[in-house]
């Protein structure tokens, strides 16, 4: 360390620094490094990845080896293409996780201060934080899924299917799809929680506990409700043949996408209103 | 008056309006006016509470003003192209996600700018980082997390810097740095505010202070202005003869009190006016001092009435 006198410009009045102003292009640069540069993103991106990808084989593997000794009720429910993507559940905790941690780590640690300090208007740091994070989910996501959909059909070997199946594909991809919908939901309710615990809990309480509730109800409530719940509503477009009662599978899609959308704008408004 | 203001020498660089800001029902920041200029450091002093981190968070748009504005170059801080280029800040709480390394922090603060790995590495070699930059901030020490503060402040080679107890936690060596850094960033022509309530401090950096306490304005002069504006420069006087002494200097505006035998304090009087009676009446003077009222003293003054956590006073009998 030193205490020699600094020099700041050695020749004052003369800008020799090149700053330039403040754009949308330059804060996602910015959004982009910060999330590459935290330990937890890389761990819990990790987890997303390897809970899809393996659990797809993993459940591939234990159903050829006991095909023999199921009975004939469960194998005629049985549907390659959904036990292949049984990891999704798991990986949209990991993705959950990470998504209110990007923004929810920089308020319990003081960092929000900085980037609103220097993003003042403060709307270009939550877009910019929704297209990086929700753009490297949906690249990691749909890989793996993709993998998880190629493991586990060649663990089934003579019990699984192919991508041309009908609906085959358009689970996969809407593994992926789905997964990147709850990032950006998860990042919309860590701005308007701002704690990690509390929106973490938001999260997994509107995605896993809620349809869970609804069995309380009665089964016309049920009946009426429950296919509009997120992650009900998110799911048929990762499920072969959603049942019955529930939405087709891009008008699911649609109703979970308008949640997040929902949850976007409350999070904009507030992050504007709100002192940092 | 246009005339006027197109002479004045100094233009304002930081302008605060009737300045307020209310959290529920309690008002921490009230109505508060003034006006910062370029090239000189200006200390914000205040009791603790007094409203000094709030009224610097205003300025640079974390916290909302509920009434009043404060404005930067005219402008609103939030509505500046570049703000990083126009005012440097740094902030009484750390504001440094703890899982990043200080390099990859002061990039991520660049990026938004558009500046340089350059400026980046330039900033850690002024702060004195250069041989932790690559850790983790979790394991930095209060002292580096300070230096690292300032790094990201002047990351921009602002014109104006703001900066919240930057001493706090830093070591000798420490203090000393930032003390030669606030006088030569001033020398440059720079804006600098800067909050303490080390009076000390503040007498050592600055040239010009704003007092506040419970969010009002107490003062905002400069730092000579205050000391002596304090008042109460008393002469210590010693002699075998004091009680001749005290009759001799008795008047209309004079006020002698003598708390030992033999000593005398004279409030009203300079030292040559004392030494030239005693030296008429041929009384033998053993000290003759003139104390001034410190820094410390004249912000005690000022203060007085607004200082938000008062200590109780623990007399002897109390205590026992």
């Amino acid at each position: 360390m030193t205490t020699t006198a600094p020099v700041i410009s050695p020749t004052p009045g003369q800008r020799r620094v090149l700053v330039e102003p403040v754009t949308q292009r330059r804060v996602i640069a910015s959004e982009w490094l910060k999330l590459r540069t935290l330990r937890s993103s890389w761990i819990t991106m990790g987890l997303a990845v390897a809970a899809l990808a393996l659990l797809g084989l993993l459940i591939g593997i234990i159903t050829n080896s006991n095909w023999n000794h199921m009975n004939p009720a469960r194998i005629a429910r049985f549907n390659p293409v959904d036990a292949s993507l049984g990891g999704v559940n798991f990986a949209q905790l990991a993705i959950a996780v990470l998504g209110v941690l990007v923004i929810s780590g920089e308020y319990s640690t003081g960092m929000i201060r900085s980037s609103l300090g220097a993003v003042p208007k403060r709307l270009p740091v939550l877009w910019a934080k929704l297209l990086v994070f929700g753009a490297a989910t949906l690249v990691l996501m749909e890989i793996a899924a993709f993998a998880a959909f190629w493991l586990g059909q060649a663990a089934l070997a003579g019990h699984g299917t192919t991508i041309s199946a009908p609906g085959a594909l358009r689970s996969v991809i809407g593994t992926g799809l789905y997964l990147t919908v709850v990032a950006v939901l998860s990042v919309a309710l860590g701005f308007i929680i701002r704690s990690t615990a509390g929106a973490i809990s938001a999260v997994i309480g509107l995605l896993l506990v809620l349809p869970g509730i609804m069995n309380i109800l009665p089964q016309s409530w049920q009946d009426n409700v429950s296919p509009y719940l997120p992650s009900n509503a998110g799911s048929d477009i990762y499920t072969q043949h959603p049942d019955p009662g529930s939405l087709a599978p891009w008008t699911g899609f649609a109703v979970f996408c308008l949640y997040a959308a929902v949850a976007v704008v409350i999070s904009a408004v507030l992050l504007d209103r709100r002192n940092a | 008056m246009w005339c006027l203001r197109r002479f004045r020498s100094v233009p304002v660089v930081i302008k605060a309006t009737d300045l307020t800001m209310t959290y529920g029902d309690k008002t921490v920041v009230d109505g508060l006016n003034f006006e910062l200029r370029p090239g000189v450091v200006t200390g914000f002093l205040g009791p603790n509470g007094a409203g000094k981190s709030t009224t610097m968070r205003m300025i640079v748009g974390l916290d909302r003003p509920t009434r009043g504005s404060v404005t930067v170059h005219g402008k609103y801080y939030r509505d500046l192209p570049a703000p990083l280029q126009e005012v440097g800040v740094l902030l009484e709480a750390r504001a440094v996600h703890t899982g990043r390394s200080a390099y990859n922090h002061l990039r991520a603060m660049a990026l938004t700018h558009g500046i340089s790995r350059t400026r980046v590495q330039e900033v850690i070699d002024l702060a004195g980082l250069t041989e932790v930059a690559r850790q983790r901030v979790c394991a930095f020490s209060l002292g580096m997390g300070q230096r690292l503060g300032i790094a990201c402040a002047l990351l921009g080679d602002p014109q104006t810097l703001i900066l919240d107890e930057p001493v706090n936690g830093l070591d000798p060596d420490g203090v000393l740095w930032v003390r030669n850094l606030l006088k030569a960033l001033a020398a440059e022509g720079r804006t600098i505010f800067v909050s303490s309530h080390l009076m000390t401090e503040m007498a050592l950096t600055a040239e010009h202070l704003i007092v506040i306490g419970k969010g009002r304005l107490l003062a905002d002069q400069p730092i000579t202005a205050i000391i002596n504006s304090a008042g109460r420069a008393l002469v210590l006087v010693r002699s075998p003869d004091a009680a001749r002494l005290r009759d001799l200097l008795a008047g209309p505006d004079v006020v002698v009190s003598s708390s030992h035998a033999g000593e005398l304090e004279v409030a009203g009087l300079t030292a040559e006016q004392i030494g030239q009676v005693a030296f008429d009446a041929r009384i033998v003077i053993h000290q003759l001092t003139s104390t001034k009222a410190s820094l410390e003293e004249a912000f005690m003054e000022l203060t007085n009435e607004a200082v938000e956590f008062h200590g109780g006073i623990v007399t002897p009998e109390e205590a026992a």
